[in-house]
């Protein structure tokens, strides 16, 4: 039953890819993603990670949707010249080969696999986390989490920087991206309460559960663009100091933390002993602010209205 | 219960597959993005199978690959946030001097 559900299920998320490349509408394909993003979170599920199918269905599905749907209503449709049929039957050939390689791969797999479970698990107690995926974020590959985490403020920084210099301090526009109507201002009246509940919840039992920094600060920066395109608040003007200093304080209270480990734990991102779970999640309060304001304005993207 | 991760592995293959064939085949750059993250999906599925393979001690998969796939979503995510604000650029600056072009010859 289960693997029927399994088969039914990847049937469904490669014919909706095939629609999302294939189908002629632009406005058809990334609404194919949106509900490509959601199929793929139930297959994160049958996988038994639930962390990650949080993440797919709030940043893969949810927020890169949202994005789209901005592109296609601000980019002109047109452009793109239209490709000739050998290049079709070329671009196939070459595709399914990389695929079938690929699947030649995952049907020859080492056995048993390689796992590194047990060296996640051993260490696990020190560290007083439930959550093993949390564990490997910020006490295994902390490098790599706060790497991320500064990353997402670059890549916001670059977006920023490429508004028309006349602008690139004011306010971003994201009324193009809804018509400001009763429905949807009582929509972001209603379930805004709800989803910061919710978002700060994920932050909370990220330590021990399924959550985290990243899904919390999607819920969070979702509520946050609801209330933005609803019309009941303007998103803030780039140049603004606050903002700019909310959007710095995870990063440098996780970097903070870091040299703080030299000195009290011996190395670059260690946690003293007993201490390590009040110390990250302490940390996941300025990381969650900071990822949820980022995110929701990567999505809101550069400024284009001129500063008052 | 491998058979059925075999499959998962298999779709991700036929991810990587169909969003390679997008790139290639899409003329605009919005279509080449979401092809892009279709392939980018199958990748991170692909590393999901790997996950569940290594299950052990109880747990539902080996938590290394699942971590590294929420730090990949989550740039795949800025890089794509990074492309739609440079296609937007672009347009702009191409009508700017579309405009510029009309009025010289004015």
């Amino acid at each position: 039953m289960t693997a029927l559900f399994d088969i039914v299920l990847l049937l469904l998320v490669l014919a909706v890819a095939f629609a999302v490349v294939s189908v002629r509408d632009a406005q058809t394909a990334v609404v194919g993603f949106i509900a490509f993003g959601l199929l793929l979170a139930l297959a994160w599920v049958r996988l038994s990670s639930v962390d990650v199918a949080l993440t797919e269905a709030a940043i893969g599905g949810g927020a890169t949707g949202v994005l789209l749907l901005r592109g296609i209503a601000r980019l002109r449709n047109g452009k793109g010249q239209p490709r000739g049929r050998a290049l079709h039957i070329g671009a196939a050939t070459v595709s399914a080969g990389f695929a079938a390689a690929i699947a030649g791969a995952v049907l020859h797999a080492p056995d048993p696999a390689p796992t590194l479970a047990p060296a996640a698990m051993e260490h696990i107690a020190a560290l007083g986390l439930g959550n093993p995926v949390s564990a490997v974020l910020f006490g295994y590959r902390a490098l790599d989490t706060l790497l991320e985490k500064i990353v997402v403020v670059l890549a916001l920084l670059g977006v920023w920087s490429l508004a028309p210099d006349a602008l690139a301090s004011g306010r971003p526009d994201l009324r193009g991206a809804a018509l400001p109507s009763d429905t949807l201002a009582f929509l972001a009246r209603t379930l805004t309460p709800f989803g910061l509940l919710f978002g700060i919840y994920l932050a909370w039992t990220g330590a021990d559960h399924p959550g985290g920094t990243f899904q919390a600060g999607a819920v969070l920066a979702a509520m946050w663009l609801l209330v933005l395109m609803a019309g009941l608040r303007e998103p803030p003007e780039t140049r603004n100091r606050l903002l700019r200093g909310a959007l710095m304080l995870g990063p440098a209270a996780f970097l903070a933390a870091g040299f703080a480990g030299i000195w009290l734990a011996g190395a670059f991102l260690a946690f003293p002993p007993g201490a390590a779970k009040p110390i990250i999640v302490l940390l996941e309060i300025p990381l969650t602010l900071s990822i949820a304001l980022a995110l929701a304005l990567l999505v809101a993207g550069p400024a284009q209205r001129a500063p008052r | 219960m491998t058979g059925s991760v075999t499959l998962f592995g298999l779709a991700g293959a036929g991810l990587v597959g169909l969003g390679l064939y997008g790139i290639i085949v899409q003329g605009k750059p919005l279509r080449r993005l979401l092809s892009f993250n279709v392939l980018g999906a199958g990748i991170f599925l692909l590393f999901g199978v790997a996950a569940r393979r290594g299950a052990a001690l109880g747990l539902g998969g080996d938590p290394v690959p699942q971590a590294i796939v929420i730090t990949g979503i989550v740039v795949a995510f800025c890089a794509s946030a990074l492309a739609v604000a440079l296609m937007m650029r672009l347009e702009a600056v191409e009508d700017d001097t579309a405009e510029g072009d009309e009025g010289t010859a004015l």
